[in-house]
This record gives structure tokens, sequence and C-alpha cells, in this order.
């Protein structure tokens, strides 16, 4: 193999504030090489790319770039031995041209005081060409589609004569054919000897485009070998460490004549279609499928905030219209949001605000009047009753860990009540520990009645906790399976496939 | 070619433009005075002094800032500038008074800069605090008197006619040798945004200043440019309006700032940033001014102008809004969170 | 926890500002000690804090839900215009008795309801039309005391009915009328912003609304509303400085809506949103009161209490960021958190 790695990583370790994001991690690539760094949510990938791009200093460790060692590497150095990183939200300028985005950073490297428009353009062609894709250069960058705008930063990064191009996430955003063309697009960056580092946790990508994957768990290396040495079903056990079953989710509900919720034959022209299924009381349902199956939109639709535009809801055999947020509190819906920092959360505000952000109106006493006091014991008390680990009810939510934030948002909707709840990637960014509390919480609720619907592309989540799984694709519900009676290998080679 | 078309309807100068020449055509049809040479002289003169701010204030708005404080700033550093020139008995050509009080615009920019670069604090606050500061300076340190007898340099510049001609009734009517000023300001701030780097980078400032960072622009040094550029602008249109209205009148401009910004966000600059042009500005500014000066000849009582610039305005900024909320593409499902 | 520089943590910089405005008290009463702590002065400072006061509040409220009321003063000055005609129409200077107080009761209610409407324009500008805070009340400020040009043709009215007076002038068991009417704006206020669901929900929604609308808040209704309670305060003010001043003018206060602006910022509200109180507004204004009082006394033209108001707000400001970054750079060191995983919260600012 490569006898010299063009970047090499040796025993790096990282803490922030005590916590112990990367332990003694160690990766290597070689000139050309394609490698996929893959890991759970909360791995330490993101982490350690960071420490690459030189935004985030490692503690301890050694960092060697084409010969070069660097105790302390920062992005100019990184920029200037051949690293590109194209970050998910891609930097770009959404008011400026195609052609603008591109030579940005040429012209600044030029550190030119006047741009001409040929020059720009000429710019911009050299990558395009370089690319060899076409792309109006003339095109604003906002109105592009999300594909486009990433071909727009492979395109800068390769201008900047890159020798590795790191990807975090690729994927995430793209369909199916955007994703083939930018595994192409990699694989002919590997003729001209560029490099790629591939971040990702969609299993059938990176076994598609990998000549080497590094497996990273809980800040450790767990396997760094040829693609050939893996199966799907070994890279789904080398990310989640798991492959003895654990306790399956064992109480089945009580099937009563009329379902929670049933949907029948629900649409919504471009985000999902003809979706029906039913939710028992006391039932876990799990619909699960990659980014941009459609299961978001679907969640989205259930709570009224982008509104199905055909097909029936039906609530405890009632038919009811969902046409706005409103209308899905009234009927008794709950929805958990997929983005806890954005969605979720106001970050600067404290604990029992957060939980009590849904209730303040029923908290309130004669005349809507709601002494801090009461808002206060109402997170008191939640804090009691999930168990999260905060100081008191006044601490900002900012300050809390992933789990117990979550755990926050929970208790906001708990304590609604609703009949149904609809959890999008109830524990992203969670720890392993906090993971099976918040699923503990859940078995809960539903054993008092309430239905439970979670829609997550972790496979051993929805295997573990839900009663039934249906697996979407393209929008649609394709299949279904037996919480029991599926492994992990089967519904992670279907979801992939 | 269908699609050049729709561009066309999607510049923005294109539709300011078309309401421009719909409420010309209206004016002209109701009043034939319109058309006249003395008004189009008229209205090109109240535009001098507007569209010099304006430039400076689009340069901020296209940053993703604000600034209300260029009417101060302009007040303080001509009637400063003035009370120099008295003082020393100043007898020398135009150019150097503007150049004075072009720097004292520019030096209190700076203190914008300052604030907002080193401080990071919102621009809105920092303007509006550096407004009351330079005024209340101006007034109580500087200053209450009008002057009215001005240097002699800066009577003869308003004097100063490029056009002149009187009209068969013998009214004389001309055209000021200001607007070469505004031209000349215009034409420089069209090259600096288009054409330079530091320009390309005011605009990514106002498009993503994370981004902007990350590719290596250094946001304190453009923010310190654009605070001074908009300092030195406002020295100048200050410096202008004393000598056109042959008055320092240390009570003046302070409070147009308002109608200077809606020149700029009806010429389509948006407030959050990153879009903004000095063709659209300059149209906006000829909205503003045609509006104004037509309510007279449509023989409306002249109370109505602000009632007309508000509505103005408002339908300038809802417009654009609800046009492209009909022409949301069906995609909009789309994840695009990162 | 108890470390020197403890102050400086202080969330909304209420410590810092009641320094502040002790440390003017004491320096003022120093200075000039005969007239600063006097009964003339002090009753010459109530009937000057209620105007601006009850803009600020207007002002602070906007604020909090993460917008801004530019037409604040347009407001005032149409409403108080449109009260004093039909006060002037039904009971000239010089009426009494029970009509007189009559009418002034229902043009003090005309006001009112004119200041909630200009404020229900403003939060349907907002919400329905969708035009970001700061343009849709530049435009509405415009059109707001245009019209109040427009009703009275740019003359001043004057000549009102004593009873409408003494909401400027009066006394109230030897309590200036208009700080009265300021005093309960501020309980009323302030209960509502701390105290009800209404106002808790205010705070959230000027926080995030994105998180705000998944939490199941309507987001549409509070700004609406908060944009009346902003327009109905605006409309107080107005009265009083009409019947103040015992005229009506359509371009009155023009620089009150700077100043507004400046007395929320420094009581603390966070342009942002999300953020401000009541306790901080009224240190704010009566530090900038001191301040202007004191000035006055000490001989300075009334222009320079313009020039200190803004530098104490710039001062202000950035002090408030200074004493940030230290304590921030304290936790750093003391490590007292859990960050998120991949320790990305720094970013997510």
């Amino acid at each position: 193999m490569a006898p010299t790695p063009y970047l090499e990583l040796k025993d790096i370790c990282k803490d922030f504030s005590g916590v112990r994001a990367l332990e003694t991690a160690n990766l290597s690539v070689a000139p050309g090489e394609i490698r996929c760094l893959v890991g759970e949510n909360g791995s330490g990938k993101s982490t350690l790319i960071k420490i690459v791009a030189g935004v985030v200093h490692h503690d301890r460790g050694e960092i060697r770039i084409d010969g070069h060692s660097f105790s302390r590497l920062h992005p100019i150095d990184a920029i200037r031995e051949g690293i590109q990183v194209i970050f998910q939200d891609f930097s770009l300028f959404p008011n400026l041209t195609v052609a603008e985005n591109m030579a940005m950073n040429t012209l600044l490297a030029e550190r030119r005081r006047l741009v001409t428009r040929r020059r720009i353009r000429d710019i911009a062609g050299e990558a395009l060409s370089r690319l060899g894709v076409e792309l109006d250069p003339e095109a604003l960058v906002e109105d592009l589609p999300v594909a486009s705008k990433q071909l727009v930063a492979i395109g800068r990064a390769l201008l900047q004569n890159a020798r590795l191009i790191i990807m975090d996430e690729p994927t995430a955003a793209l369909t199916r054919p955007e994703v083939r063309r930018l595994l192409e697009i990699i694989r002919a960056l590997k003729e001209r000897n560029i490099a790629t580092l591939f971040v990702s946790h969609k299993l059938d990508e990176v076994m598609d485009v990998s000549e080497q994957i590094t497996v990273l768990r809980n800040g450790r290396v767990v396997a760094d070998e040829p693609r050939a040495a893996f199966d799907a079903a070994r890279l789904v056990f080398c990310m989640t460490g798991r492959r003895i079953a654990q306790a399956r989710r064992s109480a089945v509900p009580e099937r009563t004549d009329t379902p929670l919720l049933s949907l029948r034959h629900l649409s919504r022209k471009g985000s999902f279609r003809d979706v029906s299924f039913d939710l028992w009381p006391g039932e876990i349902l799990g619909v699960t499928g990659l980014l941009g199956s459609g299961r978001t939109e679907l969640a989205l639709a259930l709570f009224g905030m982008e509104p199905a535009t055909e097909g029936e809801i039906r609530i405890e055999g009632r038919e009811v219209s969902i046409r706005s947020i409103h209308d899905a509190l009234r009927n008794g819906l709950g929805y958990v949001p997929e983005d806890r920092l954005t969605e979720g959360l106001f970050l600067s505000k404290s604990l029992a605000d957060n939980a009590a952000a849904g209730t303040a109106r029923d908290l309130a006493g004669r005349l809507g009047l709601l002494p801090p006091r009461a808002v206060l014991r109402f997170g008191e008390d939640w804090i009691r009753r999930l168990r999260i680990a905060a100081p008191s009810a006044s601490v900002p939510v900012r300050n809390l860990s992933g789990g117990n934030q979550q755990r926050v948002v929970l208790a906001r909707w708990i304590a609604l009540s609703p009949k149904v709840l609809v959890l999008n990637g109830p524990t992203v960014g969670v720890d392993i520990g906090s993971k099976s509390e918040i699923h503990a919480i859940l078995e809960d609720l539903a054993a008092k009645g309430m239905g439970i619907l979670i829609m997550s592309d972790d496979i051993p989540e929805v295997l573990h906790n839900c009663n039934r799984i249906l697996l979407m694709k393209r929008g649609r519900i394709v299949e279904e399976f037996d919480g029991a009676a599926t492994d992990e290998n089967e519904l992670a080679r279907k979801l992939a496939g | 070619m269908p699609s050049r078309w729709n561009m066309l309807w999607k510049k923005n100068e294109f539709l300011v433009g078309l309401t421009i020449l719909g409420l010309c055509l209206f004016v002209g049809s109701v009043n034939s005075a319109f058309w006249s040479l003395p008004n189009l002289f008229d209205l090109l003169r109240s535009s001098v002094v507007l569209g010099i701010f304006a430039l400076g204030a689009l340069v901020v708005i296209v940053s993703g800032g604000i600034d209300v404080s260029f009417t101060a700033v302009a007040v303080l550093s001509m009637y400063i500038t003035t009370k120099l020139l008295l003082a020393w008995g100043y007898a020398g050509p135009f150019l150097w008074i503007c150049l004075l009080s072009c720097s004292i615009g520019l030096c209190l920019g700076l203190v914008n800069a300052l604030f907002i670069s080193a401080f990071r604090l919102p621009t809105l606050i920092v303007t509006l605090g550096t407004m009351s500061a330079f005024r209340g300076f101006l007034l109580a340190f500087i200053g209450s008197n009008h002057i009215s007898v001005l240097p002699q340099a800066m009577v003869a510049f308003s004097q100063w006619d490029l056009l002149r001609g009187r009209t068969p009734d013998g009214v004389l009517y001309s055209l000021p040798g200001a607007v070469l000023f505004l031209f000349g300001a215009a034409l420089f701030t069209w090259a600096l945004l288009r054409y330079s780097m530091l320009g390309r980078g005011i605009y990514a400032l106002g498009g993503d200043a994370v981004a902007a960072e990350r590719v290596g622009f250094s946001l304190s040094r453009i923010q310190f440019f654009i605070y001074g550029y908009v300092g030195v602008l406002a020295g100048l249109g200050g410096i202008i309006h004393t000598s056109l209205s042959r008055m320092a009148n240390p009570f003046d401009l302070v409070g147009t700032e308002m109608n200077v910004l809606a020149a700029v966000v009806l010429g389509g600059a948006r407030i959050t940033g990153g879009h903004g042009s000095v063709p659209g500005t300059l149209l906006g500014v000829g909205l503003v001014v045609i509006m104004n000066n037509s309510l007279i000849l449509l023989g409306v009582p002249s109370y109505w102008q602000r009632v007309a610039v508000g509505l103005l305005l408002l339908a300038g900024t809802a417009a654009p809004i609800l046009l492209a909320r009909t022409r949301k593409r069906p995609h909009a499902g789309e994840e695009e969170r990162s | 926890m108890k470390t020197p520089l403890r102050f400086l943590r202080d969330e909304n910089g209420l410590w810092r500002l009641l320094l502040v405005t002790a440390v003017i008290f004491a320096t003022l009463s120093f200075l000039v000690p005969g007239r600063f702590l006097s009964v003339r002065n002090f009753a010459s400072m109530s009937f000057q804090i209620p105007e601006i006061g009850l803009l600020s509040i207007a002002m602070m409220a906007a604020m909090i839900s993460g917008g801004i009321d530019l037409s604040a003063v347009g407001i005032a000055n149409l409403s108080g215009i449109l009260a004093s005609q039909f006060l002037l129409h039904y009971a000239p200077e010089g009426a009494g008795g029970t009509w007189a107080a009559l009418v002034v009761a229902v043009s003090v209610g005309i006001s009112l309801a004119a200041g909630a409407g200009c404020g229900l324009l403003n939060g349907l500008l907002v919400t329905r039309v969708g035009i970001p805070p700061i343009l849709a009340t530049l435009g509405t400020m415009q059109l707001f005391s245009g019209l109040a040009i427009v009703l009275t043709r740019g003359t001043a009215l004057y000549g009102f009915p004593d009873a409408f007076l003494i909401l400027g002038n009066g006394y109230l068991f030897s309590v200036p009328v208009p700080l009265v009417l300021f005093a309960v704006a501020v309980l009323l206020v302030g209960v509502l912003l701390r105290r009800t669901s209404f106002g808790f929900s205010l705070y959230l929604v000027g926080t995030n609304p994105t998180a705000a609308r998944f939490a199941g808040l309507d987001n549409a209704a509070i700004l609406v509303k908060t944009y009346m309670l902003s327009g109905v305060l605006c409309a107080s003010a107005g009265l009083v400085m009409f019947a103040r001043t015992n005229s009506a003018k359509a371009d009155y206060g023009v620089s009150y809506t700077l100043q507004a602006i400046l007395v929320a910022v420094l009581g603390g509200t966070n342009v942002a949103g999300g953020f401000g109180s009541m306790a901080g507004l009224v240190l704010a204004i009566l530090s900038l009161q001191f301040l202007s009082s004191g000035f006055a006394m000490l001989r300075f033209s009334n222009f320079s209490k313009e020039f200190v108001w803004g530098a104490l707000l710039l001062a202000v400001m950035a002090l408030n960021v200074l004493g940030d970054r230290a304590a921030r750079k304290m936790q750093g060191r003391k490590n007292g958190t859990a960050p998120q995983a991949g320790g990305e919260t720094e970013e997510l600012r």
C-alpha cells in the first residue's frame, strides 16, 4: 500500500471542559486515497476533522502532513499544506454568483486589490473544467439547489490546489442521483491524486465509494481497515458496538377497537405520498428511512407545520383536519423536533422556562397570572420526574448536556399529555447512558397508553424500542417490520438498499 | 430569450425604473410643467445631498449593518469646517473645504467603526449612540447659531451652474454644478463595490460574515473602511448642503436619515445585507425625490408628503416579499438544514 | 462561586446599572447639594420622566419580542392629535363641569384606541406581510406622523380644557399626575411581562421564534398583541405630552424615538430580543434624568444632555461586552459546565 501517508494523526487526544471527545485517535490518509470516516453522532468525527482543519487544537498527539510535523496546526497551515474542508454549511455567499464564490479564495490569495469580471470568469471556468460539470457561472448561489451549492464548494476547494478534500456529511441533503454524481466526482479526483476523507454515517455510500474505512466510537478508533474487510453488518456493529440483541420491547399493546392515530393515503406534493398506517394506544411505532426519505416531512405534516395536501388523518376514529400547529395541539398531537438546538430549545433561557414553554397558559392562575416561582417549581418538579442532571431549574439550558437538554424538551411535551407524541431523532447527539434513559421514559409513556411515533435512522434505536417499524423510501412506506422478529443486519441492508 | 426577460423582471432596478416611468408619465399628463427643464433641474438639485447620503447608507446596508448617524456626522463636519474657515479667514478654493469636511467626517466615521468592530456591538445601537453624541457635542460645545455669512468659495460654489436658462416668463433656472459631485461619488462607489476586492468583501460580509472570515477577509478592516467611507460621504454631503442652502444651520439634516434609508431600501438593497446596487440606489433616490416633487405639481398640499413617502416605503418593502411568496417554488419541502 | 468579579457575570447588567445610577446620584448630590437634593428639583424631574418613560416601555416591549418600534413617536402624535381635535371640537378652552370631564374621558379613549389601531397595523405588517420590524415601523413612522401633519395641516392645536391639562400638570395627593400614570404603567406592564403567561411567551418568542413555533406558541398573535400594547403606551405618552405643554403639534418630540431606544438599551434590553426588564428600564431612565437635571444645574447647555446620553449608551454597552468577555474567560478556566458532544456550543450563539 501507499508507503508514506499524506496525512497522519497519531494518538490524538482532545478534551472539552473535562469531557473527553477524542481518546488516542489515529488516522492516516495516503495520497489519492478515498477514506471514509464513519461513526454515530457524537462519536468524535466532527472534532477530528476540526483538528485536521486547524479550527480546533488537539491536547496531545502528533499531526504530520506531507512529512511536516505540527504541534499546533492553524487553519492557514492546513490550507497551505493542501487540506480543504467542505463543512456541512458549505460556507458560501448566497448573495454572490457561482463564479464569484469559486474565485473568492484565489483572488484573496493573490492579494489583488481590483477584480475584473473576466478574471473571475476565467478562474471559475478553470474550476468548472477541473470539476467536469456544467453550472451557470452567473447564477446566484442562493437560487441553486443544495447539490449544486456543494459542487461550488468543491470547485472552490479544487482551485486551492487541494491534495486532501474533507467532506463533512456531504450527502445529507442530496437526492440519489446527486449522490451518485458526487461519488463519481470523488473517484475522478482520485485520478488526479487528490485524496478524499469522506465523513458519513450512511452505510451504503460508505461501502460504495471507500477504499479504506476508519470507524470511530465514543472518541476512539475501533476499526481501521480496507473496505473489503467490512460488510454492512460488521460496519454497523463497529459503529454501534452492539451485536448481541438487547432486550427488545416486550410489551405488546392491546389492540382496541379504534387505533389512536390512523393515516389513510396521506400525501404532500414533493414530500411524501400515499402514507397509511395505524398507531394503537400504548404502541411505539418506528418510522425509519434515510434523510430525504420523507420521514421529517411526514412528522411536520402531522404537527401541522407543512400540512398534508391529500388523504385523511383520524384520531381515535374521528377524522380531523390538521392545517396548523394549533390544530395539531388541539387534537392531542405533540412533536419533539429534529434539531434540538434551533427548533427545540431557547438556549439562553432557563431550564424551567424551556420546560414550561408549552404549558404556560395552563400553569397560569386567574387573570392569566403566572408567578415566576410557579414556573421554577414546575421546572424543579420535572427535574425530579425525568431525573435531569441540573443544579437547579434556573440554569440556562445552554449549559446542559445533550441528553439532559432532550429531557427538558420531553418534559415540555409530557406536561401537555398528548395522545400521540411524535419524536424526530429523539437521541441524536445524546450519549449512550442518557440514550437508554430517554428510551425508558418513552417506554413508560407508552405503558400509560400514549401512542409514540419515533422517526429515526438509528437502527438499534428503532429495533430495540419499537413494536413495529415502517421503512420509508422516496416518500413512501415500502415495508413493515416486526420489531421483535427483525435483526439489525436485515434492517441495515433494507435501509441502505 | 424568455429567460433574459424573466431575469429582467427579477431585477429590482427594472421594477423601480418602471415605477418611476409610470409616475413620470402620470404626473406629466396631469401637469405638463413636470417635463419642463426648470422642473427637471430642480429634481436633480434636490437629489444631490440625498443621493450622496444614500450612497453611504447603501454601502453599510450591503455589509449587513445600518447607520443612522450619518446626518449627525454631516452636520458636525460641515459646521466645524465652516467655523474653522471663518476663523481663519480662508479665501482659497472649494476643493480644500471639501477635503477638510470629509476628513472630519472620516474621523467621526472611524469612531463608529471602533465600537462596531472592537466590541462587536449591533450597528444600529452604536450609530444611535454616536448620532446622539455627535449632535449633542455640536450643539453644546461647538455652537448652535445659524451662520449665514459663508466663506467666499462656498458662495461661489452655490452659484456654479452647468447650464442656465430663462423661462419665457422671465424666471431664471439652472443646473447646479453640485450634481457632478453626486455623479462622481456614484461612479466611484459603483466601481468600488463592483471592481475592487474590498467591494466584493463588503458583499461577502453582508452575505455571510462567518464564511467571509473563513475565506480570509479581515472583517475589522472592512468595517473600518465602510464606516470611514460613510463618514467621508457624510462630510461631503454636509458641506454641499450648506453651500447650496447658503447657510450653516446646526439643526439641519438630522431627522432626514429615515428618508435616505427609505430611498436605499426602495432601490432594492435588502436590510438583511448582501444585496443592493448603486444604480438601484440612484433610482430609489429618484423615486423619493420625484414623489415629493410631483405632489406639488399634482396640486396635493405639501403636508401629504410624509404620508406618501410612508406608503411608498411600505409598498416598496411589501411588494418583493409578496411577489416572492407567490413565486415560491414547489420543492420548498426539501431539507436544507445543516 | 463568590469571586470578586462576580458582579461582572450578572446577566442583564442590572447591578452594574444600579451602581452607575448611584454614582451619578452621589456625584451630583455632592457637586450641587443644595439644588440637586431639593424638593423643587425632584418635582421638576417627576414631570419630565413620564413622557419618555412611557415611550421607552413601549420600545422595550417591541424589542423583547425581537423587533423594534420606530413609529413610537408617530403613534403618540397621531393619537394625541385625534384626541385633541375631538376635545377642541366638543370642549374648547374654558369648558368645565361634567360635560368637559366626559369629553376628556372620551378623547382619552379615542387616543388609546387609535394607539392600539396603529399598533395593530404594525403587528399585521410584521406578521402577516412579513416585513422586518425595522422597515415596517420605519414606514409607519412616516405614515403616522404624515397623517398627523395632514390632520393639523402643519399647525399647532392649543387651548385645552382644564380637565385635560390635569393629565400633564395636575397633582394627585401631591404626587404629579404624569408620574402616577407612569408608575401605573410600570406596574401594569411589569406584571404583564414577568407574571403572566403572555409575558412568559413573549420572552420565548423573542429568544427563538422557531423554537417558539415548535413549542406550539402562536407567534403571530403574541407579536400583534405586543405591538398593540406598544401603541397604547405611545398614545398615553402623547396625551401626557400634549396636556403638559397645552398644545398639540404633529412633529412634537421627534428625537424621542432615539431616546426611547437609548433608555431601553441602557436598561439592558437586548436588541436581538428575549431580554429586558422593567427594573433595568426604570434605573436607566432615573440615571439619565439625574444627569440631565444635574447638567442643567451645572449650567451646561441643554444640548450637552444629548451628548452625554449618547456617550453613556456607548460606554455602558462597551462595558457590558468587556464584562461578558471577562466572565466567560473566568468560566472557561473553571470549566464548570459540560458542553455539547463535540463541543460546538460556542459557535451556536
